[in-house]
């Protein structure tokens, strides 16, 4: 970055460190460095620069009065600069978005605290909160079920208790049985997820709660083993390994949402708008039903194995609409 | 340079938040150090250091002392400075940490960190943002909000600003993309994804688009404050209005296989087992939309059998053989 970014960034840490102290009344070497995030030695240069400001006319003086001895800093003089400026447009837009979207994750007691706090947030910040009303974010809610799961994770969580749940597979098109122990009601993508150690996978996992067909908070202490660590969801929600096995895939016009909505190792443009994508995955099934689900939108072109499987399913599927599918019962029929 | 760059624009600050008259270009010259003799030099730097003030946040105000002035004076007035006066509880000081903490790696981290720093500096303790000493009671929730749209930051720019803008976009089932000239009203997030909503010059018309099919840059196309959002525009309505079609509900009746189609099941309004073929059941659900439904009955292959309503199962049957042609 150029020079002069740095400098108004420093500006802007400057303008901070004067109130931080201040407000404090004396406050840490250590303790005011993390809370900028700098070194010591960084912020020891920060107060020598403050300390030096000087202004020459009319007559010369230095508004600013600082010590930092004995590694405790002291404020004496601060002139104007005894109070933080105002927040930016951007600043206050990103606390209110961001508490707007909190106030909207399913499962709360008490959203007391954040309605106070954005009433606040918008007084302070005056005419800068105005624009915060341009963005919204939605936190989808799938059902009043999604809401009590919300609440039973939460609550198991803050006891420390182990959760069973019945959970929906649909790649596998499965209800599985689990004892999940859970750490975190995540919000990722816009969806809520249980996140929590899995005892059946004896792995961390993400469960979304719209695919929870019952959950129950059991009379068992929660114990993840130590290896439970969060699920680094900014680095995206799948993550495929070195041992997935690769699947091409050829969409049409029509179905080049796939490309969109899973993620591909590689999308390349074919002829009149087509795709050819390449997906890693652990287990194909879920192509297959992809696959059936496309017709002639999408055609699987490798791995071999795949393509049979895929003509296969579509041959029986077909062959029950022959067999099964026709006539309708007449006692069936609904009169809408 | 960089210091001393600091070094002036902080007094500047300090210079202008002590004054109550306004300074003329020459007195503030003559207090702050480090602007150079040359008048020429001067200027620009002096230029270029007010549009970093701006850009900061700093009211930088311009005026005249007397009707009969010259030259325009400055000063920062300090209550337009200034934060207000601003406590917060030990709850809405947790929630917070929290809220800085949604836009972790993503667009707006810089600004939520900035504002988190001087609430800090305004005698709040707030969390940190890297949630090491996170407050007990927000535990248990990690709520996460991501930009990866690459347009994200031009769009937010443009509503924040209100300037129009142009970009190319591809539609849904289109494979060219087609320029389109934008007065962005605003930006929403739904279901994961980025949506921006306003009126479409082109077409005279709203609009929404999603951020993920913007192929290429978004360029500004009119100054700031050229956009007017209508009075009652409610941004968040208008995208999931075109993003979901209400219909009538429609019923359908599904022969299922005993065990298969859980997800089906789920949301059925009847499951009984069928006296006419064993292993089988008969269930009915509600659906709104047939293409929609026809991809999901279609998802479960020889273990769903649609029996009625005839288009839906045409629609289906469609797919299968599109699969085998």
């Amino acid at each position: 970055m150029t020079a002069s970014v740095t400098s108004t960034e420093r500006l802007q840490r400057l303008l901070a460190l004067v109130p931080y102290v201040v407000s404090r009344k004396s406050v840490g070497l250590a303790e005011t460095a993390a809370a900028f995030g700098v070194t010591e030695r960084e912020l020891v240069d920060d107060l020598n620069l403050l300390w030096c400001v000087e202004l020459r006319a009319p007559d010369p003086y230095c508004p600013i009065d600082l010590s930092y001895e004995g590694g405790e800093i002291v404020v004496s003089q601060a002139e104007s600069m005894g109070r933080p400026l105002r927040l930016a447009v951007d600043e206050a837009s990103a606390l209110l978005v961001a508490l707007r979207m909190l106030a909207e994750v399913p499962g709360q007691k008490d959203r007391s605290a954040l309605s106070r706090l954005i009433a606040k947030l918008e007084a302070a910040a005056g005419e800068a909160a105005s624009a915060s009303a341009q963005v919204a974010v939605q936190v989808d809610i799938p059902d009043e079920g999604a809401e009590a799961y919300a609440a039973q994770i939460r609550a198991a969580v803050t006891a420390g208790r182990r959760l069973h749940l019945r959970y929906y597979v649909p790649a596998r098109d499965e209800a599985t049985e689990r004892d999940v122990d859970p750490m975190r009601l995540h919000i990722v993508e816009g969806r809520p997820y249980l996140e929590g150690w899995c005892l059946r996978a004896e792995a961390m996992r993400l469960f979304r709660l719209d695919r929870m067909l019952s959950l129950e908070v059991l009379d068992v202490p929660s114990s993840p083993p130590e290896q439970a660590q969060p699920v680094d969801v900014d680095q995206g929600l799948f993550r495929p390994s070195p041992d997935d096995v690769p699947v091409v895939l050829e969409l049409s016009v029509a179905g080049r949402w796939v490309a969109e909505y899973y993620p591909c190792e590689s999308v390349s443009d074919l002829e009149d708008g087509r795709l050819r994508v390449v997906l890693r995955t652990p287990d194909t099934g879920w192509v297959r039903r992809l696959a059936l689900r496309l017709g002639e939108d999408g055609r699987v072109v490798s791995p071999s194995s795949l393509v049979t499987e895929v003509r296969e399913s579509a041959t029986a599927a077909l062959a029950n609409y022959v067999v099964l599918g026709n006539p309708m019962p007449a006692t069936l029929r609904i009169v809408m | 340079m960089s210091k001393r760059k600091t070094e002036r624009l902080l007094g500047l600050v300090v210079c202008l938040l002590s004054t109550r008259r306004y300074l003329s270009a020459d007195q503030i010259r003559a207090a702050v150090p480090g602007y150079p003799e040359q008048d020429d030099l001067f200027k620009r730097m002096f230029e270029r250091d007010k549009e970093d003030l701006r850009e900061l946040g700093v009211p930088l105000e311009t005026g005249l002392n007397h009707p009969f002035d010259d030259d325009p004076g400055y000063r920062i007035r300090q209550q337009a400075y200034e934060l207000p006066e601003l406590r917060l509880e030990a709850d809405e000081a947790a929630v917070l940490g929290l809220a800085a903490r949604v836009w972790r790696r993503a667009e707006l981290a810089g600004a939520a960190a900035g504002a988190l720093l001087k609430l800090r500096a305004a005698g709040i303790d707030a969390g940190s943002l890297d949630g090491s000493d996170e407050d007990p009671s927000a535990q248990g929730i990690e709520p996460r909000l991501g930009t990866p749209e690459a347009a994200f930051g031009p769009l937010w720019e443009a509503v924040r600003d209100r300037r129009p803008v142009t970009f190319s976009y591809r539609a849904a089932g289109r494979s060219d993309p087609q320029r389109r000239e934008l007065e962005p009203w605003g930006v929403v997030n739904r279901h994961g994804r980025w949506y921006v909503a306003g009126r479409d010059r082109g077409r005279d018309a709203t609009r929404v688009f999603r951020l993920g099919r913007i192929a290429g840059p978004v360029k500004f196309c009119g100054p700031a404050g050229s956009v007017t959002v209508p009075d009652g525009t409610d941004v968040r309505e208008l995208v999931s209005d075109w993003d979901s079609a209400p219909a009538p509900e429609r019923t359908a009746v599904l022969r299922i296989r005993t065990g298969a189609g859980v997800g089906l099941r789920r949301h059925a309004v009847s499951v009984r087992a069928d006296d006419t073929e064993q292993g089988w059941d008969l269930v009915t659900t509600h659906f709104t939309d047939v293409g929609w439904f026809a991809d999901y009955a279609a998802w479960f292959g020889p273990d769903v059998v649609v029996l009625d309503p005839p288009d839906l199962r045409e629609a289906v049957i469609r797919r299968l053989k599109g699969v085998l042609a």
